[in-house]
């Protein structure tokens, strides 16, 4: 583990908000594996640390561009669970008003910009936001999160350049969790993908994802940076989805072995990697932990009561934001 | 009033707005000292500088995707695609990103920008150069197209586009650039989904878009030499459409031919008809006749080229059968 030197209010804060993406997660499943949520999700379980760790070291103006596997971005980046279960259940209190579901979360209160389920779609996204902030002469950052998988579409290199040649305020963090689908990465990839950002003249990174306080460490030097215009930055973490590329997955023995699995979530979990650190600097208890554990099951279940209960959109609402100035498009 | 080019109207909307409002700024290739090939932008990146008038690699994808993300964020890009035909290298970010964002957040993530690009054939550049797309991008909701039919036109939808909170296309006929007409100096706007009655008629409606009003037109000045009165209507944006005005003049003269330089087949001409057939069909003495451009790529001969799109002789044809009562016989 890292021996970045944070106080103890944010070590606390950053187990927590793991623990409630996983939290989060296990309760989609749940949702998804008893037939109450309509359509289908993908799973941020196992890849805690990097949405984390990124977002702790970002602030409420710093923005965000997130993914078909973007819950985790979205609890990071403090988004909060009812909104969040309204939306995946197709609710009127949802962050979309149930327009959007679990692929298109966007809370632009915390500076989500929204999860893309076009993989690299959120790409120019992201450096247009960026360029926002230099135009403006605002010092927001802008992440883009992505998967290994997005580094085959060819926007990644078109906007990368761009984002180099005008000295953008971007990091693109590449989660490589292994798979681009049901495909190995290294199928897909070829060479080092790190490499490619440095084509560009990026400074690139490449770090252990499931190490919550190496990640911070690395974005808490990168963001103030970025600021200065020093950007901008590729960071790769390397993680892990525990699920199948979307809870439909269940058996993908012919391209992932139990094993390997079984492996990652016993020894480089995120969460237990952090726990039993807290606990051995004395920062937390076993006690303290499992209460905090506790509140945030009953936090998330009680969302899911919510969100389970709360109205659907009423159909009038079927042709409305369709533009900003029209109030019903096909009336 | 003073005659000025249609290039030279879009120059001065451009320059009117961005004096006006400095979240504006241009994007694309070859924008600024060069002024693209058609030199429309000339004069703007002295006046603006390179931080609003900015060019990019050919990136298409790219900086379509970065204005996407800058007009989430506060700006207002607008963005120059050198040729229609490369709509369809940015198809996912202006129809999968742009039009979609602000129905999928559920109203709150709007997407104020503008694709300046152009249509039109018979320039002898063949297939990949010469394409009228507008159709396409009208397909799909959340953006508006607007398809200015001349100097005038083309200053006022520009400006109301660059003010308007939606995505917005326009489509300016590449052959017309250097085409006159009266703008008035002083500050004008053209509202969306207001057609434009160019000449009265009372035994036939043409409707034609873009440079195919003026089409129109020539073949009304035949008819009116043989007594046939032809009314003459620009809608001047297909997406918001002005149904009233077409339908209210379908109703007077009983005999419509659509006119549009987009592939015949599954585009603007028989949205238009179908609409009127739905809607004015107890008032009308025959079938809705559409003229669109010929369902083949554009060739590059002139001899080729000239036959695929609709002419003034030929309008004039059509609406000389549709009076003799000829086509009714042919339904």
């Amino acid at each position: 583990m890292s021996d970045t030197k944070h106080n103890t209010e944010d070590y606390l804060r950053m187990y927590r908000q793991m623990v409630r993406i996983r939290t989060f997660e296990d309760n989609a499943n749940q949702l998804y594996l008893s037939a109450k949520m309509p359509g289908l999700t993908h799973m941020y379980s196992g890849e805690e640390a990097v949405a984390v760790g990124i977002c702790e070291a970002l602030t409420d103006s710093d923005r965000i561009t997130s993914t078909h596997r973007g819950h985790g971005h979205c609890v990071a980046k403090g988004a909060e669970f009812k909104a969040m279960f309204c939306e995946l259940l197709g609710k009127e209190e949802g962050y979309c008003r149930g327009k959007g579901g679990s692929m298109h979360i966007a809370d632009q209160s915390h500076g989500n910009l929204g999860a893309n389920a076009i993989v690299g779609g959120s790409m120019g996204i992201a450096t247009g936001s960026a360029l926002r902030a230099k135009l403006q002469g605002a010092e927001d950052v802008t992440v883009c999160f992505f998967g290994d998988g997005a580094t085959a579409q060819g926007l990644m290199y078109e906007v990368m350049n761009m984002a180099a040649l005008w000295n953008l305020p971007v990091i693109y963090a590449c989660e490589n969790n292994g798979y681009s689908e049901y495909t190995k990465t290294e199928e897909i990839a070829a060479g080092s993908i790190t490499a490619r950002a440095e084509a560009f003249g990026i400074e690139a990174h490449q770090v252990d994802g499931q190490d919550v306080l190496g990640v911070n460490a690395l974005m808490q030097d990168l963001v103030p940076r970025a600021r200065k215009g020093e950007g901008p930055f590729f960071v790769e973490l390397m993680t892990y989805r525990y699920h199948g590329h979307h809870v439909g997955d269940i058996n993908r023995e012919y391209y992932r072995a139990k094993d390997e699995e079984q492996d990652w979530k016993e020894n480089r979990d995120p969460i237990i990697r952090m726990r039993a650190w807290l606990v051995e600097q004395g920062i937390a208890s076993e006690d303290e932990i499992e209460a905090m554990n506790s509140e945030i099951r009953e936090d998330a279940a009680a969302a899911v009561d919510y969100a389970l209960k709360a109205p659907y959109p009423d159909t009038r609402e079927v042709d409305m934001h369709v533009y900003t100035d029209i109030a019903h498009a096909c009336a | 009033m003073r005659e000025i080019t249609l290039s030279k109207a879009v120059n001065e909307a451009l320059a009117e707005e961005m004096r006006r409002d400095e979240t504006v700024f241009i994007i694309g290739e070859d924008v600024a000292e060069a002024g693209t090939p058609f030199k429309v932008l000339s004069g703007l990146v002295e006046e603006f500088g390179t931080d609003r008038v900015l060019d990019t690699p050919i990136s298409e994808p790219g900086f379509m995707g970065i204005a996407v993300g800058a007009a989430m964020t506060g700006a207002r890009p607008v963005v120059d695609l050198m040729f229609g035909d490369f709509l369809f290298l940015i198809m996912d970010q202006l129809c999968n990103q742009a039009a979609k964002s602000y129905y999928m957040s559920g109203g709150k993530l709007n997407v104020p920008l503008v694709l300046r690009t152009n249509l039109g054939a018979t320039r002898r550049s063949a297939a990949q150069h010469s394409q009228s797309l507008h159709a396409l991008v009208a397909h799909i909701p959340g953006l508006k197209v607007a398809m200015p039919s001349s100097a005038y036109e083309a200053k006022g939808l520009m400006k109301t586009a660059i003010r308007d909170d939606n995505p917005v296309v326009i489509f300016e006929d590449k052959l017309m650039y250097n085409d006159k007409a009266p703008v008035p100096e002083e500050e004008f706007l053209i509202p969306f989904g207001q057609a434009n009655i160019k000449r009265e008629g009372r035994d036939v409606t043409l409707i034609g878009t873009s440079s195919m009003v003026q089409v129109c037109e020539a073949a009304a000045e035949t008819l009116a030499a043989e007594g046939i009165s032809a009314e003459v209507i620009d809608p001047r944006t297909i997406v918001p459409l002005d149904e009233a005005t077409l339908l209210a003049s379908a109703k007077k003269t009983s005999r419509v031919i659509v006119v549009d330089e987009g592939h015949q087949s599954f585009g603007v001409t028989g949205e238009i008809a179908s609409r009127i057939n739905e809607k004015a069909f107890y008032h009308l003495d025959a079938p809705v006749l559409r003229m669109g451009a010929m369902d083949v790529p554009v060739p590059f001969s002139p001899a080729l080229e000239d036959i695929t799109v609709p002419t003034p002789e030929g309008v004039a044809e059509a609406a000389r059968r549709l009076m003799s009562g000829e086509m009714i016989h042919a339904a």
